[in-house]
């Protein structure tokens, strides 16, 4: 039976190496003794402890018929651990019962995202969307390769051959092969088939993407089983916590840490570039002495001073400054000429405040350095793997080969866990090479937020030009608002022409049929730390835009369905989403004492309406979201009941975004601490959420994040249809709302 | 000093500063890391324990608190590790990011326990003493109404 034999002592038929670097294995011993608890289909497979399973392949197939599945993305909520596999399994035509899920190693070159320049990167809704085509075609490709042999032994041409799950099918003969028989003997051509895009399955071929498998880690998610970087236990561990300064880029000028080292427990304090690590036996322990230091900064740091009320006046002026040109990021045509020659041109100005991600895992990991600082085995949920690897490898000045990563679920991602600097995993990385053990580092909540990295400040000030038959024919959005690129990821910053896509994105109007356009961005340097959040710049700049159209159809009497419906002549499907949310929520009906409003959005190409409800107790300042309704077409949804899932989910976000949450800034600290003085919603918040997925044959665009923009604008035009009056200042607090009201 | 109590049926002894929080004892010291750390403050539920039979935070009980009591975590919540409950969540496909969900499982039992028929407006708000930052409560609320009915 032994054809190859390689170092890893497993015994193999052949690799072969395929289009972009795939990989795919014959397993011919039987190694397959991973077994997992299997509820509603493929279970995650554990590594199997002789390491025999080579994780640099996508698939591999035993000859017990079990298919391994490599998965590049991480699993935050999102169901994305489920569905690459699946998308390789339906190409494949594999029985989905007998896949097995195995994480993939940290290697970009193999694994990464085709939409994230080759990074292995699970974030921005892209991992559908990204990998739908490696996905895809490396599955037909070994599904050629199985029937290729089955016509050898056979000796039938190719084209008489069909599959049915796992199994090749002879119809004429009524033969059949199953997969895991033809591992046993089959040989693997040295290149990988050639797959035609005409040659991969139509949609109405699927037999799993569209049909709603359980998600593989759910049963775990019930019963306490499932595994977070927090959860991990390693003998010898001890627990770390770090102090960190105020702002970012300071560092401890003076150090008390004479009670800290009174707590018992406590194994060493440390200095750090950044701060103070506390070394103790329990976490107990370690969370006292943090809060017992004694520490003073260095003011030098640029962010000392920045309050983020007073702020708001300094990007409004730097918006509204139509002398200074910005960092242009959407152009079409002359924007500034057609505005002079326009009939009539409408202004108005949105702001929206710093916001926080509030994960519900707090930022965590664990590390053990080898005693002579030249190896090192980290566990942590991040966004990225290979960034983490290449973090930790940096921190300690060893190559990335002697960075082991054991990936973990993450309890929430939402763009915390994806900065290149990767400071949470690094944490526990400086703490373990000080002792020389296994460390795990805890953020408490209130680290998690005083040490947050923001979606930022952001000041929009919008033009409008008409002309004389009351179509828009001029636009022109000004973001002022605190870099986030450069900040978050200097390595994309750089590679992508130093343009600040997490902060911009969103402003751009390509769907919209507006012949001249501009949207520039004015950065303000504030050194407040930034980063992307669910919706990226798509949350203040969709908010900032829907709510002007929805302003300058009110002003110019348009209606503002109609207004969207014509500047969408060109898109369809944007026309098709608005007609559905329009018909499932009756929007044309009138409602005493309430008032409807309207948004849109085409995300990535995700098309998105929805209309909102609200009541308004204007006494109180508070707006009441009644109901809720959304249309959404992502193209094909690989798993419908979870796009379905996503969207309640990023509506939920969305509302919280909308109505309560908040971060203010002062002397560059943030003020806030916990859950409550920063504002998640609950359950009690949450209106009554309609949503119609209205899919499309067409190629999958994104489903995780897209509705989160799409709630504040459809809120605000509400609350204008309720009361004639504009809230323009994300959140919508009740001062805010009186204030309106006025 | 040494402090008595059960957890999941099983009798316990530990040796823990008294003012160390139950959580980083059942999490870290008896590793029953199903309960979560999520804002130590009271405020986010991911803790959620039962104390003879009550919901608590387990980020705010003393672990001293305890002593002679009975602790049920979510390890110990069914006997199989599924119970209606767990069925009608896999059944309603509720977790996401899943970090919250053994909390909100434990309020949704305590709720049950006392009120088997509770009305949706009796769900919503009880269950708000938990925060899911995926937003999975209207399928948490379905799920609550499902194993109701399926019992």
């Amino acid at each position: 039976m032994t054809t190859n034999t390689l170092q890893s002592g497993v015994t193999r038929r052949q690799f072969m190496v395929g289009a972009a670097g795939l990989t795919f294995t014959v397993l011919i011993d039987g190694c397959a003794v991973m077994r997992t608890e299997e509820r509603g289909g493929a279970g995650l497979a554990a590594m199997p402890a002789d390491g025999s399973l080579n994780v640099n392949a996508w698939a591999s197939i035993a000859t017990d018929g079990t298919i391994y599945i490599a998965n590049p993305a991480v699993e935050m909520g999102q169901g994305s651990q489920t569905a690459i596999p699946l998308i390789i399994a339906e190409e494949m035509d594999a029985d989905w019962s007998r896949v097995r899920i195995v994480p993939a190693a940290p290697d970009d070159k193999i694994y990464g995202n085709p939409g994230f320049r080759g990074l292995m990167y699970t974030a921005g809704s892209a991992t559908v969307t990204g990998y739908w085509d490696v996905a895809r075609t490396f599955g037909a490709q070994v599904r050629r390769v199985m029937m290729e042999n089955a016509a050898r032994k056979w000796d039938v041409p190719l084209a008489e051959l069909s599959t049915e799950p796992s199994t090749v099918v002879h119809a004429k003969t009524g033969r059949k092969l199953s997969y895991g028989e033809i591992a046993a003997f089959a040989q693997i051509p040295a290149a990988a088939p050639a797959i035609k895009p005409e040659e991969l399955k139509k949609p109405e071929q699927y037999r799993l993407i569209g049909k709603d498998v359980m998600r593989v880690e759910l049963p775990s998610k019930v019963n306490g089983t499932a595994q977070y970087s927090i959860d991990v236990q390693l003998p010898g561990m001890l627990y770390g916590a770090v102090l960190r300064g105020p702002v970012e880029g300071t560092s401890p000028l003076t150090i008390d840490d004479a009670q800290a080292r009174a707590v018992s427990g406590v194994v060493r304090i440390v200095r750090l570039p950044f701060g103070v690590g506390v070394i103790a036996e329990t976490p107990w322990a370690a969370f006292e002495a943090k809060n017992a230091l004694k520490v003073t900064w260095d003011r030098r740091a640029r962010a000392f001073g920045h309050d983020s009320d007073r702020a708001i006046a300094v990007y409004s002026a730097a918006a509204r400054d139509l002398g200074r040109a910005g960092k242009p990021w959407d152009t079409a045509g002359d924007a500034r000429g057609a505005m002079q020659k326009a009939a009539k041109v409408y202004e108005s100005e949105f702001v929206c405040d710093y916001t926080y991600h509030a994960q519900m895992e707090p930022l965590n990991s664990v590390a053990s350095v080898s005693p002579s600082g030249d190896a090192c085995e980290i566990w942590c949920g991040t966004q990225s793997q290979t960034m983490a690897v290449a973090a930790v490898a940096k921190a300690l000045g060893i190559p990335v080969e002697k960075v082991k990563l054991n990936l973990t679920l993450l309890g929430g991602g939402f763009g915390r866990r994806g900065h290149r600097d990767e400071e949470f995993v690094v944490d526990s990385v400086l703490l373990s090479r000080e002792v020389k053990r296994p460390v795990k580092v805890l953020w408490t909540r209130e680290d998690d937020v005083h040490n947050g990295r923001f979606r930022p400040l952001s000041v929009h000030f919008l033009r409008a030009g008409l002309d004389s038959s009351n179509r828009i024919v001029a636009w022109q959005h000004r973001v002022a608002c605190d870099e986030i690129t450069a900040f978050q990821d200097p390595v994309r910053y750089k590679g992508g022409g130093e343009k600040d896509f997490l902060a911009m994105a969103g402003s751009e109007l390509r769907t919209y049929d507006i012949p001249n356009r501009l949207s520039e961005q004015l950065p303000q340097e504030t050194g407040i730390r930034t980063s992307s959040l669910r919706g990226i710049g798509f949350g203040p700049n969709k908010f900032a835009t829907e709510a002007f159209l929805d302003e300058v159809a009110a002003k110019h009497g348009l209606d503002p369905v109609e207004l969207r419906l014509q500047l969408l002549k060109n898109t369809p499907r944007g026309q098709a989403v608005i007609r559905g949310v329009v018909e499932m929520s009756d929007y044309r009906r009138k409602r005493p004492g309430r008032g409807v409003g309207f948004s849109f959005i085409d995300y990535s190409g995700t098309m998105v309406a929805a209309v909102a409800e609200v009541s308004i107790d204007k006494t109180r300042g508070k707006i009441n979201v009644h109901d809720f309704w959304l249309a959404l077409d992502p193209g094909i949804a690989v798993q419908p009941d979870n796009v379905v899932a996503q969207t309640e989910s990023s509506i939920v976000y969305g509302l919280g975004l909308a109505l309560t949450e908040r971060i203010t800034i002062k002397d560059g600290a943030v003020q806030q601490s916990n859950i409550l003085d920063y504002g998640v919603p609950r359950m009690h918040d949450i209106p009554e959420l309609h949503i119609k997925l209205m899919s499309t044959p067409n190629r999958p665009t994104g489903a995780g994040q897209m509705a989160t923009p799409v709630v504040a604008p459809a809120i605000s035009s509400a609350v204008f249809a309720a009361s004639g009056a504009r809230v323009r200042h994300t959140p919508f607090l009740p001062e805010r709302v009186r204030a309106a009201m006025v | 000093m040494a402090i008595n109590f059960s957890v999941n049926g099983k009798p316990v002894s530990v040796n823990a500063p008294e003012s160390t929080r139950l959580l980083w004892v059942l999490r870290e010291e008896l590793k029953l890391t199903g309960t979560k750390f999520g804002c130590g403050a009271g405020q986010c539920g991911a803790c959620m324990v039962h104390i003879d039979g009550e919901r608590m935070f387990s980020c705010l009980i003393p672990v001293s608190a305890v002593q002679r009591k009975a602790v049920t975590t979510i390890e110990g919540l069914s006997p199989n590790r599924m119970n209606a409950l767990q069925r009608a969540w896999l059944a309603e496909s509720v977790p996401q990011c899943g970090y919250c969900q053994s909390g909100q499982l434990m309020s949704a039992a305590a709720l049950l326990a006392a009120n088997p028929r509770p009305t949706h407006w009796e769900i919503k708000d009880h269950m708000s003493a938990n925060v899911c930052r995926c937003g999975t409560y209207p399928r948490i609320v379905r799920a609550i109404e499902r194993a109701v009915k399926e019992g």
